[in-house]
């Protein structure tokens, strides 16, 4: 759509960028300003300068919570993004499916974060729990508190539970948008299942599979609740995501200073990568 | 002439073999995935309804002895009950303000260009991208400089956040598929900008506002971390009192299971009134 150029245009942004400038802007210069600065208490601060960065950059403790989340990003996307597309190709299009489907796959994405944690405890657990008294039933201890494979088994299959869906709908919004025109040409040309797939409905689907790429690396890069309830960040250290220890960090030890410096790295990783996205998705959109 | 009509029945037929095959075996795949999200959603439902003791020292895939006596525990006790109320609270503030706001800013990047108006859509956008670990502690800090820690409209202030970006977002997606050529229409016959908004426009997008509403109450009610760090008794949600009061006296797993059982409400309420439109709304009504 071609836009009109009007300035007067600000003053339906304002309200919306003061009240976001007043929750992330100050908040942000707080977190510049711990950055820079040591305390001993008191509220007496001192310069340091670059120190914490240095300290940050230096800790294995950094790169290792950085590590793990992109293993896990990782591993999450390469089961949800596939698995996600091969539900939405084979959910029905009309008939009473349609809406049984639709609310009962978007009910984990409505379940409280911790409640999802607490929600696979309470099915993983090896005492009371169904999936982990079965796994025991059959001669498998599955005891995420104290193997690190469990750990990040129970965490991985948690999170495919709980954001799968968003996948599968999103991937469903585009499938449902095809004309059947196309489906009619193909059938004309005697076009397999697969080339459907690879030319017509991939395609279509571009758009939207991206904003779920976008969507699901975010919220897994900056995943905190569902594993802190579940795992702890556990056992030892084997599931402490970024986040995780961030927290720990900051509430946690109460090192302000190099918990402000890892906050600005992680969210200038963060701003870097969804800078690369954004110029994909609209390059994208200008395309079609 | 008949070589030439002899391919096409071949065709018919393979394509009603393929139709016929397709709705055969397809129901198959979200079946095994309903049941397998619906699992550990079963599971919470039957601990809510077993006592301790049952849970502990016996092990049955329904409950032997079904109790009322967790949800009693909850529904009874103002200091769980009121958590409910708390979260609902600033979860519907947060809805009417993100929206409120939304809604001018979304129509503005919809429809006009403006300096900067790139630079600040991203901008906005980032901020649903930023992790809420790194606001936690400013966010407290901030707060309680306006004396705002443990009110409700901290928290609804504090989630708009990543609310408003993303609402702004869906709305100016939603707003983007009415053709300009309306609002045109509108102004030639006299209206003003706001009464064309609010008779016309508002109308023809409520879907969209539906949805965006839908996304802000999810996104609101979800979140643990921030609500959790701006309250402490009077406005704290439910998902932090089940944090705090379940590990005090060994684990109530009952009285845990049931306070979860209890926060699914809500959400299914909330999918089954936008249900028609939850597909395209996830596509931020990009489709």
């Amino acid at each position: 759509m071609n836009k009109t150029w009007n300035n007067k245009a600000w003053f339906l942004v304002l309200p919306a960028f003061i009240v976001v400038a007043f929750s992330a802007i100050i908040p942000l210069m707080t977190v510049v300003n711990y950055s820079v600065q040591d305390t001993f208490g008191n509220n007496e601060f001192f310069w340091a300068g670059t120190e914490w960065f240095k300290e940050i950059l230096d800790s294995d403790r950094f790169w290792s919570s950085l590590g793990r989340n992109l293993m896990f990003s990782f591993i999450i996307l390469v089961i949800e993004i596939p698995l996600g597309i091969f539900i939405a190709l084979n959910m029905p299009r009309r008939g009473i499916g349609v809406p049984i489907c639709l609310v009962t796959m978007a009910m984990p994405l409505l379940v409280p974060w911790n409640v999802v944690g607490t929600i696979w405890q309470l099915l993983c657990r090896s005492d009371i729990g169904l999936l982990g008294y079965a796994l025991a039933r059959i001669g498998i201890q599955f005891s995420y508190a104290s193997d690190p494979l469990h750990a990040w088994i129970t965490v991985v299959a948690m999170d495919v539970w709980h954001w799968t869906s968003l996948v599968v709908l999103l991937s469903y919004a585009g499938l449902v948008s095809i004309p059947d025109a196309y489906y009619q040409a193909a059938r004309i040309d005697g076009a397999s299942r697969l080339s459907v797939f690879r030319y017509i409905q991939l395609p279509k689907m571009k758009r939207v599979l991206l904003i779920a790429f976008l969507l699901r690396f975010m919220d897994s890069f900056m995943i905190y609740t569902e594993p802190f309830v579940a795992t702890g960040g556990g056992p030892g250290t084997s599931t402490t995501f970024l986040s995780i220890d961030l927290v720990k960090m900051a509430i946690g030890q109460f090192d302000l200073g190099p918990a402000a410096a890892m906050s600005l790295i992680y969210f200038l990783i963060i701003l870097l990568l969804s800078w690369i996205f954004y110029t994909v998705m609209t390059s994208s959109d200008a395309e079609t | 002439m008949a070589t030439q009509q002899s391919p096409s029945p071949a065709a018919a037929t393979s394509v009603a073999h393929v139709k016929r095959e397709g709705p055969k075996f397809s129901w198959i795949v979200p079946l095994v995935y309903i049941v397998f999200l619906m699992i550990p959603i079963y599971w919470l439902v039957v601990i809510s309804f077993k006592s301790n003791f049952e849970v502990m020292n016996s092990f049955s895939i329904i409950p032997q002895d079904p109790t009322l006596r967790n949800y009693k525990v909850i529904l009874t006790d103002s200091s769980w009950y009121l958590g409910y109320v708390n979260s609902i609270t600033y979860v519907l503030m947060n809805m009417v303000i993100s929206l409120l706001i939304a809604l001018p800013a979304a129509y503005a990047f919809s429809r006009y260009r403006f300096v900067g108006d790139k630079h600040l859509f991203f901008w906005l956008l980032t901020n649903r991208m930023a992790p809420p670990a790194v606001f936690a502690l400013p966010f407290f800090q901030l707060y309680s400089a306006f004396g705002l820690i443990d009110t409700h409209i901290a928290v609804a202030l504090a989630h708009c956040l990543f609310n408003l970006p993303l609402a702004i977002w869906i709305l100016e997606g939603f707003m983007s598929g009415i053709p300009k050529e309306i609002d045109e229409t509108a102004y030639i016959d006299g209206y003003s900008f706001p009464k064309f908004f609010i008779k016309i426009f508002i109308p023809m997008i409520a879907s969209g506002i539906g949805v965006a509403a839908f996304f802000c109450f999810m996104f609101s009610w979800v979140e643990l971390l921030i609500a959790r760090t701006l309250t402490t008794t009077s406005a704290k949600p439910i998902s932090a009192i089940m944090t705090r009061t379940v590990s005090a006296t060994g684990m109530d797993w009952g009285v845990l299971a049931a306070a979860g059982a209890l926060t699914l409400i809500p959400g299914v309420l909330v999918i089954w009134f936008v249900r028609n439109y939850i597909a395209k709304g996830f596509a931020l009504g990009r489709v």
